[in-house]
């Protein structure tokens, strides 16, 4: 039972950054409609610009705030120096330039910082307290759930509440439209990957130190988990995303606690067959009319 | 564009005759033919070449198994995989488990290779046809997805059943030496080109073959239009696992040659970057001709060489050398691909048939 409690416990820590980080593809697949498969390289090397930050100032708050900048830069730059020159008239092509930017991203971190595991400092405990001799939180957990919180209704608060955000729903929904009624439509668009690209930053600052480290791949399972959790929401759907994110963190961290960690990538690779063959659209899809 | 749609039927009726209206070679004796030649001028020219480039031709032929089978896929039918890397390690694994099997038998004829490939090109079949199934009911991103989950995974698999594939250690593959007959000084790395050559230009007299033939049309079809295609009585699904099958024998038989020529497989070969690296190696070569595959093969053997030569050009402490070494060809690969995405779609095949295209349409008198 203290096993069962801790697990889940820390499947929900776990889950709560896949959600935030599929919650970053599903911003730019309804911005753009582009699964942005070179999400993961994006975020280490946010995480990477962190680390040098931190190293040479000492401080991990400097190191995260620089994370997150590079995140929203890189977003941009992306948008603005590839993703806009592509031909988006078959879905292949937006997949293909995306898996160029892995290997470029992957590549150039490689080169300069080298293909071995370094260390990541988290910026609190990660020993749990102890709620009646059950294992349960720990402080860097409560930070996992809270920076997932405030990032997720900040989003919530930008698309709902504000002017820009209803500027990027019409730009997405109705580009030609938006154009005509005075919307900077690609604006918008940078703006959605700035967004997304921060949102991912921030999931791999706090992924990577609850796993080996950081290095060029250490985010390629991270971004096949969340992948998973969007598709198992809908790609269309942000409460999906979240909702999907801590299902896959928590079955995953029942399977590596029950069944051994080397189950978790099959583990994985089974739920996002199993969702996909029986609901393609996710959990959270409206029925849509057959696109003829 | 209206007049070349009604002229159509009548071009086809003729067609036989060919468009010069002569009578024209059948496709099966052209591609034979055109293997044939391939063969000799490898033979020549394994003779003529040092061995290491032998066995960097060798290479060569095992990746174009793949890629070619790949460019079915992707090209062909529409179908993106990121997991051919995956199916080229069942490839590999299969011919490993097998050549094993055989030497613990102490059968080392060199007839066992024969039946590991081929074992290994019906075992990626098997498994090809599972992820095909699923990969049929999938489109765009979401194929994308499960494919890279596969890539993703497979290398995993090798640690969570070690017992089989012990781990990260991976398996030897034990290959017997070239035939006696062909004398005791011949050298290694000409038989391994022999024996990858003479696989790979199997493969791809088999696959030219599918390409120009009904089926082939079948898959571009359901590429282009698939309601379409499914109104001319195509059936859209049982193709597309088709399509996947073949390409996947294509990926095994290559996984399968390469873990031959190197003697060895390890999870490590197999990654999700040896995926990645097929996929552009068909995009730049050019998506949709089986003549790119060859360009795209090619440049991956040519380009990590191509940058070994560079770093050793430069003067660099080892440690920043070897960073550049490993790294230099990716990044290289990464931008490429993305420029070629956005400026060159038809990669290099196209742009050669492009230019070619133009200069027939500029002289008068010939149907292009």
């Amino acid at each position: 039972m203290d096993r069962f409690v801790f697990l889940t416990l820390d499947g929900l820590s776990r889950g709560a950054v896949y959600a935030a980080f599929a919650l970053a593809l599903v911003l730019i697949w309804r911005a753009a409609r582009i699964v942005n498969f070179a999400q993961g390289a994006m975020a280490v090397a946010a995480a990477y610009a962190a680390y040098s930050v931190s190293a040479a100032t000492g401080s991990y708050w400097l190191g995260f705030a620089a994370a997150l900048a590079t995140g929203l830069l890189l977003g941009a730059v992306v948008d603005v120096a590839v993703m806009r020159f592509v031909d988006h008239r078959s879905p292949l092509n937006p997949v293909i330039v995306a898996l160029g930017l892995v290997l470029l991203i992957q590549a150039v971190l490689g080169m300069v910082y080298g293909n071995e595991f370094r260390p990541a400092q988290t910026p609190f405990s990660r020993t749990a307290f102890t709620i009646g001799g059950v294992a349960a939180l720990s402080p860097y957990d409560v930070f996992v759930f809270a920076a997932v919180g405030v990032v997720g209704a900040a989003l919530a608060w930008i698309f709902t509440r504000t002017a820009v955000g209803l500027r990027m729903r019409a730009a997405a929904f109705a580009p030609d439209v938006s154009r005509l009624l005075g919307v900077n439509v690609g604006g918008m668009l940078t703006l959605g990957w700035a967004l997304a690209s921060g949102v991912g930053a921030l999931a791999a600052m706090l992924v990577i130190p609850t796993e080996l480290g950081l290095h060029p791949h250490a985010m390629d399972l991270v971004f096949v988990s969340a992948f998973t959790a969007a598709v198992v929401g809908g790609l269309d759907s942000p409460p999906g995303a979240i909702v999907g994110g801590l299902g896959v963190g928590l079955l995953l961290s029942h399977v590596s606690g029950f069944a051994g960690s080397d189950l978790v990538p099959l583990a994985v690779l089974v739920l996002l067959l199993a969702v996909l063959l029986v609901r393609p659209g996710g959990l959270f899809a409206p029925v849509t009319a057959r696109r003829v | 564009m209206s007049a070349t749609r009604v002229a159509a039927p009548a071009a086809s009726r003729t067609a036989p005759e060919g468009p010069a209206g002569r009578w024209q070679v059948p496709t099966l004796v052209r591609h034979l033919g055109i293997a044939v030649a391939a063969a000799l001028a490898l033979v020549a020219v394994s003779y003529g070449l040092e061995p290491f480039r032998n066995f960097q031709l060798a290479t060569v032929a095992a990746y174009l198994c793949a890629t070619a089978g790949l460019t079915v896929l992707t090209g062909l039918n529409g179908q993106l995989s990121l997991g051919h890397g995956a199916l080229m390690a069942v490839g590999a694994y299969t011919v490993a488990l097998s050549q094993d099997a055989f030497a613990e038998r102490g059968v080392t004829a060199g007839g066992t290779l024969v039946v590991s490939l081929l074992a290994a090109v019906l075992v990626t079949v098997a498994v090809g046809a599972v992820v095909g199934a699923a990969a049929a009911r999938l489109r765009g991103p979401y194929l994308a997805g499960v494919t890279l989950a596969v890539a993703v995974v497979a290398p995993a698999l090798t640690v969570t059943f070690a017992g089989v594939f012990n781990g990260e250690q991976g398996l030897a593959v034990p290959v017997a030496p070239p035939p006696e007959a062909l004398g005791v000084y011949f050298p290694y790395e000409r038989w391994q080109l022999w024996v990858a050559g003479s696989a790979t230009l199997l493969c791809l007299v088999l696959l030219g073959n599918l390409v120009r033939s009904r089926y082939g049309r079948t898959f571009r079809a359901v590429r282009d239009d698939e309601v379409a295609a499914r109104l001319a009585g195509i059936h859209v699904a049982r193709t597309q696992v088709l399509a996947f099958v073949v390409s996947a024998a294509g990926a095994g038989l290559g996984g399968a040659l390469l873990a031959v020529l190197a003697q060895s497989v390890s999870p490590g070969a197999f990654s999700l970057t040896l995926s990645l690296f097929l996929l552009m190696a068909v995009v730049i070569g050019g998506l949709g001709r089986l003549a790119g595959a060859l360009w795209g093969a090619a440049l991956l053997v040519a380009l990590p060489d191509l940058t070994h030569t560079l770093t050793d050009l430069l003067t660099l402490s080892p440690a920043a050398a070897q960073r550049l070494e490993g790294n230099l060809p990716l990044a290289i690969f990464g931008i490429t691909l993305i420029v070629v995405m956005i400026a060159a779609p038809g990669g290099v095949q196209g742009l050669l048939s492009r230019a070619v295209a133009t200069l027939r349409a500029r002289l008068p008198g010939r149907r292009s």
